[in-house]
């Protein structure tokens, strides 16, 4: 059991919770994430680590309302308890001194994206983040993104704030103006694979972290594997960062729907309840 | 230790041993014929998730138990992997003892109710039994009843809470609630040890929850022993991987003073086919997690898991055994299992495979894909199948499987379950500096189970490769006797 002791609520679905969960928040690294499972017949969620407080034994997850789990989860408040959840998993992320790093991330993969350029920004490299989303209002963790870029660009679909236009522009705006060393790509799925496209084009090596489907998170069950490199990789083991010029982003948006159909029943009969 | 020549003399020598061997003789034993399991209708059964197997009454235990002759030199108990002394427990039913039966069970086997289940009797004690071996006969059931003095006992409401010795104070970790672990912390408790067991998952039981389904294997039968060792003193904490929420080197920190790995060899292996990775295709530990360990079949519970009507589970153990009997329970119309060696040749258990032809699943022996072919959603429509014949003996004693050229053809299925394996657990190896594995990735241990690093000890599946319930118990509780041994030398300094 795990308690929950702050709620803040980002936009209409993206909701931050802070949870108790003292061995995780000493040994998670950047990179890290929990599966978090609710109730006796809840299903097991896999959700990246956005921060923890070692001292006070808490963890962060930042939390975007998709389905019947994530909805569940955010609806939870302030003294209620996560029945189960385990971490860190998944490999934490290298971090070295590359130079200039280009933090690439679309809507909820901001969460992701901000213990990783905290420590990339620790490291010693240059930090350009390229925040995109939809609109305005899922704009999130811009305050805290800025707190470890040394450059923040806003892109917008409908122009609502920042600059209008796609991720990839935004990227190519960058890369056409100065030398980028690596790059970062974190979001939905569609997205990192325009993404990786962009970088390709300029031989920029590249990182995207992977949200496949998971059950157990340990190894065990394959359900979140992918193709990388021509070879068959476990996200959940092996990532779940992969260099991002050589996943199969189509095969895994292809896995990705695999329960699409029961996933949208499921909620709206939720939502009816 | 006395002789155990000597002390099967001995025990077989008592009065009631002897009284109960003249009550019958030898011919009318020889001559009744082995009892048969009372088990559900297979076609009531396979659209139901409750235990095939319904169990012996009293009276047909006590009829099955006259069948063992009582032999001075009891083979079978050579069979046993833990060497249960077999004919005394089958004469303590005979005699009605039922709890006795019982006892003497659990002086050798932690877990009687599940092996008395799961065990390959076919290939172990029963393989060996007198009748087997000497009368070309049927042998005694000895797991049949197994089976039945353990659940009587459980059923009883008079199962020994075993004693325990004084707390000596020593704290000491399994890493896995498999039944390595298990029989390992029982042991442990016992002789007065501070007993932790880590599981990564959010359920207690290894491959006995995951894993086996509750058509072979219910639940509550592994949740009952799970309850008394937590009534011995055991602590059990889950959703905490040892490797990743905490090192072995961060829990010595927290005083624990030796180590049991018993993490079990839960990677599946898939065989690297074209479009393998198509939706629909799951490895076995996906599909039964999903179904026994997550509900996902069941209406109320939020895990999804797709449903087929044209199953096919690849191989031929008990895994894909216990897939493709879900699959029928699920509602497939066809479940099939493909096999790329005969019938006589798989390795699960002849009930399983027995149960499975009466449930109607269709076996295709000596075929083995080579391609899965997808529709436009990348949803398995077809397998590429290529027919197989049995060429020279390989390094296993079974004839090698040869491929036939230009043998393809293809059939249509909505889902495959790929059970051909599993590999070792790769996390603590590889977060112990030191620890010696071999080259297919099990960690290696000494004659008392001790592995390279010397307060760390390991059995079962992540020192055999995938192996049986009985074995990973038997390391258990060998583990526990030579940790034992190491701690109190070790005080000793
Ligand atoms: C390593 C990892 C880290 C993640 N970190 C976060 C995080 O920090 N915050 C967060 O909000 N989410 C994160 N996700 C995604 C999150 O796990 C899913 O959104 C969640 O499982 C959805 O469950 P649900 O029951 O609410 O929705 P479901 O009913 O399962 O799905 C609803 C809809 O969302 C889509 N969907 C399902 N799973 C995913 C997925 N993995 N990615 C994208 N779309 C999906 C489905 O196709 C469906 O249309 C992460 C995933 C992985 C693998
Ligand atoms: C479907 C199926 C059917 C089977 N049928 C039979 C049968 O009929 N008869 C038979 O004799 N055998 C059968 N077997 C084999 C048998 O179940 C195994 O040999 C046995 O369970 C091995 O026991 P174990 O304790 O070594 O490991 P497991 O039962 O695999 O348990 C290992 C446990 O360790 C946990 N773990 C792993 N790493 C960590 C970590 N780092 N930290 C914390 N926890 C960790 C795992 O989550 C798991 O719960 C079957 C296996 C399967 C999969
Ligand atoms: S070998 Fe068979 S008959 Fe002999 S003691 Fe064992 S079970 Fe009984
Ligand atoms: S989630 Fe099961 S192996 Fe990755």
């Amino acid at each position: 059991m795990n308690k929950i002791v702050e709620k803040e609520q980002f936009s209409e679905n993206v909701f931050k919770l802070v949870v108790e969960a003292p061995e995780v928040a000493v040994s998670r690294k950047a990179g890290h994430f929990v599966i978090i499972k609710l109730g006796d017949k809840g299903e097991r969620i896999p959700l990246t680590i956005a921060g923890s407080d070692p001292e006070r034994g808490t963890i962060d997850l930042v939390i975007q309302r998709v389905g019947v789990t994530s909805h569940k989860l955010t609806s939870l408040n302030v003294g209620d308890e996560i029945t189960d959840l385990v971490g860190p998993l998944g490999k934490a992320t290298h971090i070295e001194n590359f130079g200039t790093v280009l933090a690439a991330c679309g809507g909820v993969g901001t969460a992701p994206m901000l213990p990783i350029i905290e420590a990339m920004k620790k490291a010693g490299n240059k930090i350009i983040t390229v925040l995109a989303a939809r609109t305005k209002d899922l704009i999130i963790l811009e305050e805290q993104i800025r707190k470890f870029s040394d450059e923040v660009i806003i892109m917008t679909d409908d122009g609502s704030y920042g600059n209008k236009g796609l991720v990839t522009k935004g990227m190519e705006d960058v890369i056409s103006r100065e030398k980028i060393d690596k790059s970062i790509v974190i979001g939905p799925a569609i997205m990192m694979k325009f993404a990786a496209l962009t970088t390709k084009k300029y031989n920029i090596p590249t990182e995207a972290s992977l949200n496949t489907i998971m059950v157990d998170g340990t190894g065990m069950c394959g359900a979140c594997r992918i193709t990388v490199g021509g070879k068959t990789k476990f996200v959940c083991v092996d990532g779940p960062e992969f260099d991002a010029h050589e996943v199969d982003f189509d095969e895994m948006l292809m896995r990705l729907a695999a329960y699409k159909e029961d996933e949208a029943r499921a909620y709206e009969a939720y939502l009816n309840n | 230790m006395e002789n155990i020549t000597d002390y099967y003399k001995k025990e077989r020598a008592q009065e009631w041993r002897a009284e109960i061997r003249k009550a019958v003789k030898v011919k009318e034993r020889t001559s009744m014929e082995r009892t048969k399991m009372p088990e559900q209708e297979p076609t009531v059964r396979n659209k139901n998730n409750l235990e095939v197997n319904l169990g012996l009454a009293e009276e047909i235990a006590v009829k099955e138990a006259q069948r063992c002759i009582d032999c001075p030199d009891p083979t079978c108990v050579k069979g046993c992997p833990v060497n249960i002394y077999i004919p005394k427990f089958i004469k303590k039913i005979e005699i009605g003892d039922f709890l006795g039966a019982a006892t003497v069970l659990k002086e050798t086997n932690t877990l009687p109710a599940v092996c008395g289940r799961v065990c390959p009797q076919e290939k172990q004690c029963e393989a060996n039994c007198f009748y087997t071996i000497k009368l070309n006969k049927e042998p005694v059931a000895i797991g049949y009843l197994e089976r039945f003095a353990a659940d009587y006992e459980r059923n009883s409401g008079k199962t020994a809470i075993p004693e325990v010795a004084e707390p000596n104070g020593i704290k000491v970790a399994s890493i896995g609630s498999g039944p390595a672990g298990l029989a390992w912390a029982a042991d442990m408790v016992k002789m007065g040890y501070d007993v932790t067991v880590f599981e990564a998952l959010h359920e207690i039981g290894g491959v006995l929850k995951y894993g086996i389904p509750e058509f072979r294997l219910p639940n509550s039968i592994v949740d009952f022993e799970i309850d008394n060792l937590k009534k011995m003193g055991v602590k059990f904490v889950k959703n905490f991987v040892v490797g990743k929420t905490a090192t072995i080197d961060d829990l010595r920190a927290k005083g624990f003073k030796a180590f049991f790995v018993g993490s079990g060899a839960g990677l599946p292996r898939f065989m690297g086919i074209p479009g393998e990775n198509s939706i629909g295709i799951f490895s076995s530990n996906e599909y039964l997690t999903r179904v026994n360990l997550m509900n996902a079949a069941k209406e109320d519970y939020d895990t999804p898991v797709l449903l087929g009507k044209n199953v096919a589970v690849i191989g031929g153990g008990n895994t894909a055994m216990d897939s493709v009997r879900t699959a029928k329970r699920l509602g497939a119309e066809r479940a099939m299992i493909i096999y790329r060696r005969s019938r006589e040749e798989m390795p699960a258990r002849l009930e399983e495979v027995h149960h499975a032809l009466d449930e109607e699943v269709e076996f295709l022996n000596l075929n083995n894909p080579v391609e899965y072919i997808a529709d436009n959603n990348g949803r398995v429509k077809k397998i590429r199948l290529q027919r197989m014949e049995l060429g020279e003996p390989d390094e296993s004693g079974r004839r090698r499987p040869v491929p036939i050229e230009g043998s393809e053809y293809e059939i249509e299925v909505d889902e495959v379950v790929v059970a051909v394996g599993v590999s070792p657990n790769p996390l603590i190896p590889a977060t112990v500096a030191g620890l010696e594995t071999t080259k297919w990735g099990t960690i290696t241990v000494n004659e008392n189970l001790q592995t390279s690093v010397e307060d760390i000890f390991a059995g079962g599946d992540i020192v055999r490769g995938g192996a049986t319930v009985i074995l990973a118990m038997g390391d258990g509780r060998k583990a526990a006797t030579g940790m034992d041994k190491y701690l109190k030398e070790k005080i000793k300094k």
